[in-house]
């Protein structure tokens, strides 16, 4: 294997100097009224991608930050080239559109209102044409592998994401954080039984104590305000106890062995919120459920997701390329076509965890390269926002 | 301790010394199977006759447990034995709940 501090990906390098790993020409809508437009253009010109989602209206506070920071983050992801921005009406179009200028990356904005449909899709075709064959003509360079911004979250565990897919991406990340790469990890409420080993690693006492106090007010705010039950069936999920996972606490113990065993956090972000804290790991304050928590990582400015799975969760996400990982050899039999990454030789005592994450390592320098994903084979893309509370 | 047949696959994992259930990295695990067992933290090796047909991925219990015992793995408590479990027996939703929620 190359040397590590060696080793290059052929990525896409953006205007803010970030390093994109694909070349994405996004039509985004502000709101849900305005999917279908988005869609309509995204027909019309060919290599655009229209992600609709179910939300945008009548939100506000907290839970309006968080949804344009989720828009903004997406559009100024590096896996984009450029973004046709479609909202209802010019208020908060603009708002998204200067938000993801402020990358230096080209953005189009429309607006519905006094337009209708026919004439936003006419006028945002030939801004989304222009963009493509913009985008079409940027070449892929050498960038060091150490430019990546990597985030992981599990999904579908069970019992060997503990023992075998997890530990493989804890063991990538103690190998290149070092290196200098920026990597995510999260899942709040799934730490819930780990939460003592959690706080201790932070990079320091004062960033602990934060995470603490985060970790704490999901558990008093949502999970004890809502509860109805012990949430069997929710967290653990039905997947995860047939897989043979028992207790919340069984699955927080597996998920942390995401970030290895010498990988420590060096601040903690808010849903959707970029790091500013330099290179390094961060925890992001997400959902357990795999699509929102991928969604948020990536509106975050992650470029590759590694994605351990036990019974195998299928999902993908619309701009950042999603490597599945299992250790369960009755997956790898009945689901090969989602797997990116077979490391069950764990099981079988034939792999070693050095060796997994070796070869994540090496499928991550393949993706980033162009490699297609099974999930992007399979037009997994999956977006799913996060919505803290109704709207008004 | 026996020593494991030359590349035999173990049938059991157990994380540390201290837990006291293990998971079955097999399918089609029935009762009565010798079981290799293997604790990965230092690659240790021990035998255990499985008391139940138990699927791949789900626990058996390394020793007699009684209801009000913790169960521990990852060399952690991950929840209350609510149900008396023999040395052997499948350890699930059915004898093993959460301490929290």
């Amino acid at each position: 294997m190359t040397k590590l501090s060696n080793m290059t990906v052929m990525g896409y390098r953006r205007e803010n100097g970030r390093v994109g790993v694909r070349n994405h020409v996004l039509i985004l809508p502000v709101d849900d009224i305005s999917n279908a437009a988005c869609e309509a253009v995204a027909n019309n010109v060919k290599g655009t991608l229209a992600i609709p989602h179910a939300y945008g209206r009548l939100q506000f506070g907290e839970d309006l930050e968080l949804h344009f920071r989720t828009m903004i983050g997406t559009g100024s992801n590096p896996n984009v080239h450029s973004v046709v921005v479609i909202g209802i009406e010019p208020g908060w179009t603009n708002r998204i559109a200067e938000g993801i200028r402020q990358t230096g990356k080209e953005v189009a904005e429309f607006s519905i209102e006094q337009n209708g449909d026919f004439e936003t899709i006419r006028a945002a075709s030939w801004a989304a044409k222009d963009f493509v064959h913009k985008a079409t003509e940027v070449q892929r360079e050498e960038c060091s592998i150490n430019e990546l911004w990597i985030s992981t979250k599990c999904g579908e565990s069970d019992t060997t994401t503990g023992l075998g897919s997890c530990p493989t991406v804890g063991n990538m990340y103690d190998k290149l954080l070092p290196e200098g790469i920026t990597g995510f990890f999260g899942e709040t409420s799934e730490i819930t039984g780990a939460e003592h080993i959690c706080q201790k690693r932070a990079i320091n006492e004062e960033v602990g104590e934060r995470w603490y106090k985060m970790w704490k007010a999901y558990q008093d705010d949502v999970i004890f305000a809502h509860q109805t039950d012990d949430l069997s069936d929710s967290q653990p999920t039905k997947g995860n106890i047939e897989g043979g996972l028992t207790t919340i606490e069984e699955k927080a113990l597996g998920n942390l062995e995401k970030i290895g065993r010498t990988s420590k956090y060096i601040d903690i972000l808010e849903p959707a919120e970029m790091p500013a804290s330099g290179k390094g790991l961060y925890f992001m304050d997400s959902s357990s459920a795999a699509a929102e928590c991928v969604t948020l990582m990536a509106a975050g400015g992650a470029v590759v997701h590694t994605f351990p799975t036990g019974q195998g969760n299928v999902v993908g996400n619309p701009i950042v390329p999603v490597i599945k990982i299992t250790a369960n050899p009755r997956t790898v039999r009945t689901m090969s076509e989602h797997v990116d990454l077979d490391v069950s030789g764990i099981l079988r005592r034939e792999q070693t965890i050095d060796e997994a994450g070796d070869a994540l390592i090496e499928m991550i320098r393949r993706t980033a390269n162009g490699r297609h994903t099974a999930a992007e084979a399979l037009g997994h893309r999956e977006f799913s926002m996060t919505k803290l509370y109704r709207s008004a | 301790m026996s020593n494991p047949a030359p590349n035999e696959v173990p049938h059991l994992l157990v994380h540390e010394e201290a837990d006291n259930v293990g998971v079955v990295v097999v399918e089609g695990l029935t009762a009565g199977t010798d079981m290799l067992c293997c604790i990965t933290h230092d690659n240790s090796t021990f035998r255990l006759t499985a008391g139940a047909d138990v699927p791949i991925g789900h626990k058996i219990a390394l020793k007699d447990l009684k209801d009000g015992d913790t169960a521990v793995k990852y060399g952690e408590d991950i929840g209350k034995i609510i149900a008396d479990i023999p040395q052997g027996g499948h350890v699930h939703t059915q004898n093993c709940k959460t301490k929290r929620w």
